[in-house]
């Protein structure tokens, strides 16, 4: 076997990696795989992080599922089934609830780490097959405030419009809620670079990261004021001089409304609601203001929240108002989590989107995409409920009643996961498909064995927007399918014997044709071109065309070309504080686990690099509640109670705590976060809600 | 101020058909931030664009003043001879500078008041070629324009009646070291004296004083505060004591007529600073959209906790809380004569109370949270007057 060029199932960096055979493995069970460097990807330029290079441990037959399983009775066990019995059952599954309840109440809930492959067919299967409004993905928790942002503002969602090299060359990058020294390793490089280079890192984050820790600037907003942080930033352009008028003028509209907006939000004002000292606002404004080029860069810190959506769109406006957007070395991005975050968003598993990012209401994105699919346009669904909404009402009359989830774990990555579980057990039929036996895989009526990262092949599309390519190593082991497969297996066991192919590269052909002419236009990508070009950046229409790295040079995507100014002011979070709830919860990741923990916890190094849940907190708090380091304490919110290990430290702010979501059970975080949503873009908030932290009676002994 | 955020936030609280909002305004320009006016003097802002948002769809009637107010009736009778109906009122009248006695009547040119926009203007033209400046009063309005004009480059007097700057701010210490900070930077505070005549014609050259003595200038800015505008609330019956009383859900005497801001009492406070005003206005909006849509109102207004803020080039302040120390209290301060600054915080117990910050708010963000959120202070609380150093 030759090396296999390939990239990392985790983040949406999508660092490229070298797979070699395995040296002679004494056990069967053990990975067939190791991963080793691959120099030549420009993104990574070989550096992995610890959950890249223990990627193949999942590959173990001990970590992952083998066989079908199925449960014969509610409350019953599972057992291990053939594949015919396991794909029957979900047929059936699908098939009954749709004759009692209609073809709504058959959901799809999808995962922003499949394939573009395979998100693709998702959608296509809900639409074609289950003919179902209801479907949308955990992309929804992850970025689709940002996306929503950045079509309102631009016109076209990509996360970066740029390759991640040009932040090592830009003047001054504002991080606003992100944390790449310890989510995304690989992609530092060009943070320290940019700073080598002379240019300035301002950091936005209520915690002093490692991240924070090398900015030269690092502003603490309490939680849920970004808004306003925002506001108060462009605020100080106005005053301190820094518009580049002329770029207002030629191409934006409605900067006036957006000088209203900051006009209202006036530096004293702003460390009011934010607790960012004036100095601090000045100082930032400076480095900002004065830099020739620059960029601000958000991700969930600054998304995740019920207004991310105006939070985002006034982040870019100080952006637009400085000049730094649509020009070589500026812009706005996102720093997209998922693997294929951004392809995932793309590809019509979104519930108000087909593929090519094409919006479902618009008749001539329907007829385009039903013509590819050979459909009559009218037979396609419209929008239908976004991810917590279709979890929240699960197994209640209008809501599903038998649910598919490919790739993704609710039950401990929902908000309000404790109430998300009683739901997804209230439905009358549920299947997973997942590679791991998950904590919803657990719940499952029937589990769907998946192959994975290296041994199948597919595109994604990574936070850049370079559409790439992983390459099966090897085979999967006897037991696991193909998520094509099970799509193909289900379509045809519920009539539709035609679309559904189980060859990526058929199913990525098809997709090009459906993107073609849409804002994600994929038409002139294939595999030999990524393969060849080190992957193809998105818009690229024909063959001929070379792939657009840079977005927006000459105009904006938007019917007139110019991005648009937001309106939006600050309002306080869902949940303030108050008597019995009177400190900020704020949630994020931890270095070696991914997302809800369903495979880097199956990995030994990385369990013993970060072995469980913990809750920040202040010295300042801990002396006052008494709590001691390492000590179980419980915090508390509206919606349930977690217990975890204090741990304390300076690094966080006295009014807040802080912890990592990738765990179940006790520790879970998402027992505690809140549901309210983003208006726009249904994102809930996870990053603020309200908590009590206690000491256990009887003390919780380290 | 306060009725572009009552505007705002209706509009954003409410569906766009779900009610009709108009705007009353005797000022030509659609509603600013009078918060920053004293920028604008110095040119920090463009007097054009310190517009608010006042919400999509609201009606604005800009150079229309309200000449009386007919409750029984529920009619406005505008200052263009017409009337108009409203199911709702909101008084949102703001206030006005007051004078001393000897002051009134006729002035000579180029002495000004700062509460307008117009009055932001006209000052900014004759502060260009001014040399020699009084200011009258020594409150936050005084202290910043006098700060601005200083900067500008003009030789600045501050004269105040009470017994040192900001009395109703700060304490005498804190007065003390912010006197010592003005005179670094050009200006010359006298407390305990007020002006009793303004000479010179056609425009002004001095000013003299109860003290005796005279000051020469040849620009005078009257800042020697403000009484909530009644006028229209008295004249319609509603029940006004200092200002138009209201009640926590800011309902006056009259259910159909709320007030906020400026001239608006509650529970015997007038404020005179925007974040009450917003305040207020938020819950008022927040009663008024329920209302509108069919809920019931629960938002109330239970008081605000103002802080005053100075942030400017050289002359940083934050106040809040009782400046005075009550039997009972206990007083932390540090002083640091070398770089111009002074902490001084005050503690009931382990809670902080109050506090004064000067020439240093670096803490302040940190500070207003622990007092607003009345947070137990952690172990001594002499560790609150330094900044802590960045973790390691």
């Amino acid at each position: 076997m030759t090396p296999t060029d390939t990239h990392c199932p985790y983040c949406a960096l999508q660092c490229g990696m070298r797979l070699h055979p395995a040296a002679a493995p004494r056990d069967p069970g053990a990975p067939p795989v190791e991963v080793g460097e691959r120099p030549d990807f420009p993104v990574n330029h070989g550096a992995l992080c610890g959950k890249g290079r223990t990627a193949a441990a999942v590959l173990s037959r001990a970590a992952r599922l083998t066989a079908p399983l199925v449960r014969d009775r509610a409350g019953g066990s599972l057992r291990e089934a053939s594949w015919d019995e396991a794909l029957d059952r979900v047929a059936d599954g699908l098939r009954r609830t749709a004759a009692r309840h209609g073809a709504a109440a058959a959901g799809v809930f999808g995962g922003g780490g499949l394939t573009n492959e395979k998100a693709y067919l998702l959608g296509k299967f809900a639409r074609v097959v289950l003919r179902t409004p209801n479907i949308d993905y955990n992309g929804r928790f992850c970025m689709s405030s940002a996306a929503a942002a950045h079509r309102a503002a631009f016109g076209l969602d990509r996360g970066l419009p740029f390759p991640l090299e040009d932040v090592a060359g830009t003047g001054c990058v504002l991080l606003a809620g992100a944390n790449p020294a310890e989510t995304m390793p690989p992609a530092l490089r060009y943070f320290t670079r940019l700073r080598e280079n002379g240019g300035r890192l301002i950091v936005v984050d209520p915690r002093r990261t490692r991240t924070a820790a090398q900015a030269d600037l690092h502003l603490r907003p309490l939680p849920g004021t970004d808004l306003a942080l925002a506001r108060g930033l462009l605020h100080l352009m106005i005053t301190e001089g820094y518009l580049d008028e002329e770029f207002i003028a030629a191409r934006t509209t409605g900067f006036a409304g957006a000088r209203a907006a900051a006009m209202a939000h006036w530096p004293e004002r702003v460390e009011q609601i934010t607790g960012v000292p004036v100095t601090q606002l000045h100082a930032a404004a400076r480095l900002f203001g004065a830099a020739a080029t620059g960029m601000v860069l958000t991700a969930r810190g600054s998304e995740q929240h019920s207004k991310g959506t105006d939070t985002v769109r006034a982040w870019i406006d100080l952006c637009l108002a400085t000049g730094k957007a649509g020009r070589p070395g500026s812009g706005y991005g996102c720093l997209t989590g998922q693997g294929n975050g951004q392809g995932g968003r793309e590809h019509g598993q979104k519930a108000d989107q087909l593929p090519g990012y094409r919006s479902l209401t618009d008749p001539a994105a329907r007829a385009h995409v039903a013509g590819v699919w050979g459909v009559d346009p009218a037979t396609l669904p419209g929008p239908g409920l976004s991810a917590y909404e279709m979890l929240d009402t699960a197994g209640t009359p209008g809501g599903v009643r038998a649910l598919l989830v490919m790739g993704s774990n609710p039950v401990v990555s929902a908000p309000r996961a404790a109430h998300v579980t009683r739901r997804l057990r209230a439905l009358d039929f549920l299947a997973v498909g997942d590679v791991v036996l998950s904590e919803t895989a657990e719940l499952a009526d029937v589990v769907l064995p998946a192959a994975q990262w290296a041994e199948e092949t597919g595109t994604t599309t990574n936070l850049e927007g370079r559409v790439i390519l992983r390459q099966a190593a090897v085979e999967p082991p006897p037991g696991v399918r193909t998520d094509l497969q099970v799509l193909a297996g289900l379509a045809a066991r519920l009539g539709t014997t035609d679309g559904f192919p189980t060859a990526p590269e058929a199913v990525f052909d098809e997709l090009r044709r459906a993107s073609a002419g849409g804002p994600a236009d994929y038409a002139g990508i294939d595999y030999a071109r990524i393969r060849a070009e080190a992957g193809v950046f998105w818009p690229c229409p024909g063959p001929d065309h070379p792939g657009t790295p840079r977005l927006f040079l000459d105009r904006f995507a938007t019917p007139d070309g110019r991005a648009r100014f937001s309106t939006a002011g600050h309002r306080p979070e869902a949940e303030p504080p108050d008597a019995r709830h009177p400190l900020h919860l704020t949630t994020g990741r931890v270095t070696a686990q991914y997302q809800s923990g369903a495979q880097t916890r199956r990995v030994t190094e990385l369990n013993a690099a970060a072995p469980g849940p913990f809750v920040e907190l202040h010295p300042h708090l801990a002396e006052r509640l008494g709590i001691t380091e390492g000590e179980v304490v419980a915090v508390t919110s509206r919606r349930g109670r977690a217990l975890a290990p204090a741990r304390i430290t300076t690094t966080i702010r006295p009014d807040t705590v802080f912890m990592p979501f990738h765990w179940a059970g006790d520790g879970r975080a998402n027992t505690l976060t809140n549901p309210a949503l983003d208006p726009v873009s249904k994102m809930p908030e996870f990053k603020v809600c309200a908590v009590r932290v206690e000491k256990l009676p009887g003390g919780g002994a380290p | 101020m306060a009725a572009a955020r009552l505007a705002q936030q209706l509009r954003d609280r409410t569906p766009p058909d779900a009610a009709e909002v108009t705007l009353y305004g005797a000022e030509p320009h659609p509603p600013y931030n009078r918060a920053l006016l004293t920028a604008a003097v110095i040119g920090r802002h463009d007097p054009e664009t310190l517009g608010l948002p006042y919400g999509d769809g609201t009606v604005l009637r800009t150079g229309t003043r309200v000449a009386a107010v007919d409750p029984a009736a529920r009619v406005l009778r505008l200052s263009d001879g017409t009337t108009a109906p409203y199911d709702t009122l909101v008084l949102a009248t703001g206030a006005a500078p007051v004078l001393p006695y000897e002051l009134r009547g006729p002035r000579p040119a180029r002495v000004h008041l700062l509460r307008t926009l117009a009055d932001a203007r006209a000052l900014a033209r004759d502060a260009r070629d001014s040399a020699r400046a009084v200011v009258v009063g020594g409150g936050v309005l005084g202290v910043s324009t006098a700060h601005a004009l200083a900067g500008l480059g003009t030789r600045t007097d501050l004269v105040h009646a009470g017994p040192h700057l900001m009395h109703r701010h700060l304490d005498a210490g804190s007065a003390a070291d912010l006197h010592r900070l003005l005179a670094g930077l050009g200006i010359t505070a006298r407390t305990g004296t007020r002006p009793t005549g303004l000479h010179g014609s056609p425009a002004v050259t001095a000013v003299t004083l109860a003290d005796g003595d005279k000051l020469e200038a040849d620009l005078v800015v009257l800042a020697c505060g403000v009484r909530p505008r009644t006028g229209l609330a008295r004249a319609a019956g509603l029940r006004v004591a200092r200002g138009v009383v209201v009640d926590d859900r800011l309902t006056t005497s009259d259910p159909h007529v709320h007030a906020v801001g400026d001239c608006a009492e509650h529970r015997g406070t007038l404020h005179g600073l925007a974040g009450p005003a917003w305040d207020q206005a938020d819950v008022l909006a927040a009663r008024l959209a329920d209302h509108v849509t069919g809920v019931p109102p629960r938002a109330r207004h239970t008081g605000s906790r103002p802080v005053l803020r100075l942030a400017a080039d050289g002359l940083h302040l934050a106040a809040f809380g009782d400046p005075a120390a009550p039997a009972g209290h206990d007083v932390l301060r540090l002083a640091d004569a070398r770089r111009g600054t002074s902490t001084r915080l005050v503690l009931h117990g382990d809670r902080l109370t109050g506090g004064v910050l000067l020439g240093d708010t670096g803490t302040a963000g940190d500070l207003l949270t622990l007092w607003r959120r009345a947070d137990p202070l952690p172990g001594d609380p002499a560790r609150l007057l330094v900044p802590e150093g960045a973790p390691t």
